[in-house]
């Protein structure tokens, strides 16, 4: 630390300090004026594209599915692909990604299969977490995605020491973890990046700032400028960008990622975007936000943005977009009827996993439900078909003592 | 075999992990270089270097956070909460994330390689904020391991165990015996089993349940009884979550009789759960109502320390009147 006295009381505030939002495709998909492309390839491009695409129509889809009471619950991600989708293509596929919740285009550029994303959202015996966490809480090992948990802003100092075991191991790796501008009041936010910086740790913390926490707008969230400048507290690069502009949170997120596996030093971005959608399927924005406010952003719509500056580029075609629609359209309606006929997880599902194996306690209270259910099979869902039939339907605690 | 305190056995059990592989990381505050302020993970920085052996900043709910994170990633964290008392910032991600990891991944991932050490309990003039003994908000939380040892040989043996298990352990050190508890421990690696209580003197009129520091206070009480006559079975727990109900059943089947001990409150104490198990499983075995020596329902005080211990003669007032019922 550096003291450097003075004689006259003077105080401040941080307004001295203004951090800039960095842009590089405007809203009708042109490159604004001295700023220049990222160097993605059209492949890379096409993938990203393809990727907010499809997130778009699986969140129309699954978002109509809920309405018509075949799901319990869906959180789409509109209006924050670029950000969300831009940052996970300029990573490694095997970067570690720690999300909060929203964030299923990373999955979907990493080739989460449309399966996959069903079997989660119906809970079926093909759920990778075996019907036990509430829709969209995906995880995916193979895909370096880490499990969601329902918690808020717990996955970022996790992040911090994900990332420091990856620069132990020397792998070349680093993480990025996703949360919200109202995610970021939590103490794990800060213990995060306090920890990140001291300890010099290869992660990214990736700050979708979309304007509302459920309906909390931001001006009620902090007083500061964002979030960005908290990043100067714990001496870390940060960076502000136009999270609705794939080509520049693409960009940004590159050099951070160059910055974390290179320098080993921890980097905030700040995405500014908009949550265009309600918070979930049991939240309605028209009680705390006007619809103009809502159009406004719609103009700045970032797949829309992208799909212009790729239709110029002659990258896509009007052809291939109406293409892709239909029959992601027509798999996501397959793939949910597929899902929503298979069977639950098997009963014993419930007691597995708790522990690396089932404790003898545990045991004991699922032989006793498992009896239970034989006495009454027709209280509950699957009734006598999720008995294991050897069980010894007469169990008392006086005889096993 | 060598003499030890509690704290060179802990110290003497991070050593032998550390070397044996190193995926095995310390941290804390004040684990570095000053070795933590007990001196548990003393010279553990000297010999692995600051990579594997550091202090973090004073912000449990992130030791932890980092903790998890680490442990998901495949190391083996043992993160150190100074004082049991301020584990609570880190509630939410010990409850919420670390002992939830497996299931609600439906076990993509784990952190089964952390442990999580902290000291614990009274006895050392530590008033409200550094003599808690805050373990029944962890036995309450499925996904957990809850160790407490209550010598050198036993620290030893289940903090090695801890850390290999396959599982999150929270493990509990009883403070107090840090420096005054001193006995032979073997120099080599060697595992004591989690889930399993050990019997450590049998006996046939009443049975006595306790784990950690509490247990040379139940000797203390047992000593007393045996003068008059009745003699004790007494029996560690050293698990808490899973706890090893059949040995105490089996024991008090034979007993008829139970006096179960903790310093943390009454209401809510672990020994509530025990004696609810233990009536269920030997109800018309019993001789006299299961009896609890416990704290009272206070936070923990400071000059009237003497008089909220549990100590040995209120045992001893417990095991005579359960005889005499």
């Amino acid at each position: 630390m550096m003291t450097h006295y003075v004689h006259q009381p003077t105080f401040m505030t941080g307004d001295e300090l203004s951090i800039d939002t960095f842009s590089v495709l405007d809203p009708e998909g042109e490159l604004y004026s001295g700023a220049e492309e990222p160097a993605l390839e059209r492949d890379h491009a096409r993938r990203l594209y393809h990727a907010m695409l499809s997130t778009r129509i699986l969140d129309e889809r699954m978002m109509a599915a809920q309405r018509q009471g075949r799901l319990s619950f869906y959180m789409q991600c509109v209006g924050e692909e670029a950000a969300v989708i831009g940052s996970t293509a300029a990573l490694s596929d095997t970067d570690m990604i720690m999300a909060q919740y929203r964030e299923q285009g990373a999955l979907m550029y990493r080739g989460f299969s449309i399966d996959e994303f069903m079997n989660q959202l119906f809970g079926n015996e093909l759920d990778y977490g075996k019907g036990r966490q509430m829709p969209v809480h995906y995880g995916s090992r193979k895909l370096h995605y880490m499990t969601i948990s329902s918690p808020l802003a717990t996955q970022i100092p996790q992040a911090t020491g994900y990332a420091y075991g990856q620069k132990l191991a020397g792998d070349g790796n680093c993480t990025l973890t996703f949360f919200g501008e109202g995610a970021a009041s939590e103490g794990d936010f800060h213990a995060a990046l306090n920890m990140a910086s001291v300890h010099k740790v290869p992660v990214i913390f990736f700050c979708r700032n979309n304007g509302y926490a459920i309906s909390t707008p931001a001006v009620e969230q902090f007083a500061a400028d964002g979030i960005a400048p908290r990043a100067f507290g714990y001496h870390m690069h940060v960076i502000r960008v136009d999270g609705n502009d794939v080509l520049a949170v693409f960009e940004a997120t590159q050099r951070a990622r160059k910055i974390a596996v290179e320098q080993n030093q921890p980097v905030l971005i700040e995405a500014m975007t908009y949550r265009l959608a309600a918070h979930s399927s049991s939240d309605d924005p028209s009680g705390y936000r006007l619809k103009s406010e809502e159009e406004t952003w719609r103009l700045k719509d970032p797949v829309l943005r992208m799909q212009k500056w790729m239709l110029k580029k002659g990258w896509w075609s009007e052809e291939e977009e109406t293409h892709l629609q239909e029959t992601l359209r027509r798999e996501v309606l397959e793939t949910m009827k597929r899902a929503e006929k298979r069977p639950s997880p098997p009963l014993d599902s419930l007691v597995s996993d708790v522990y690396a194996d089932v404790t003898p306690a545990l045991q004991r209270q699922f032989d006793h439900l498992k009896s239970h259910i034989r006495r009454y099979p027709e209280a509950y869902p699957r009734g006598m078909q999720s008995l294991d039939l050897d069980v010894d339907a007469a169990t008392s605690p006086q005889e096993d003592a | 075999m060598p003499t030890m305190n509690m704290l060179q056995a802990i110290n003497n059990a991070l050593d032998i992990a550390m070397a044996e592989d190193e995926k095995v990381i310390c941290f804390g505050e004040d684990v570095g270089i000053f070795g933590g302020v007990f001196r548990a993970t003393s010279h553990l920085q000297e010999k692995y270097g600051k990579a594997r052996c550091f202090n973090t900043p004073l912000v449990e709910q992130g030791i932890i956070g980092f903790a998890n994170g680490l442990a998901a990633q495949g190391s083996v964290p043992v993160a150190e909460i100074q004082f049991a008392d301020y584990i609570f910032p880190a509630f939410d991600q010990i409850v919420n994330e670390t002992a939830k990891y497996r299931y609600r991944s439906g076990d993509l991932f784990n952190v089964g390689g952390l442990t999580i050490r902290t000291p614990y309990g009274g006895g050392i003039a530590g008033g409200l904020y550094h003599s808690q003994s805050p373990e029944a908000y962890f036995t309450h939380t499925p996904g957990l391991k809850v160790v407490v040892p209550r010598n050198p040989y036993q620290a030893k043996g289940l903090l090695l165990a801890a850390i290999r298990d396959p599982d999150p352990v929270l493990f509990m050190e009883p403070k107090r015996l840090y420096r005054a508890s001193v006995g032979e421990v073997p120099e080599e690696d060697y595992q004591l089993p989690i889930g399993e209580a050990e019997v450590i003197k049998e006996g046939s009129d009443i049975t006595l349940v306790g784990w950690g520091a509490q247990m040379e206070v139940i000797g203390k009480a047992v000593e007393l009884a045996e003068e008059q006559g009745i003699t004790c079975e007494v029996i560690d727990l050293r698990s808490l979550l899973p706890w090893d109900a059949d040995t105490v059943a089996e024991s008090v089947l034979k007993t008829g009789r139970l006096v179960v001990s903790h310093e943390a409150p009454l209401t809510g104490g672990f020994a509530g759960e025990i004696a609810a198990t233990i009536q269920e499983r030997c109800f018309l075995y019993l001789e006299s109502p299961i009896r609890r020596v416990t704290g009272l329902d206070t936070p923990f005080p400071l000059v009237l320390e003497k008089e909220y211990f549990p100590d040995h003669l209120k045992i001893f007032e417990a095991i005579r009147e359960s005889v005499n019922f």
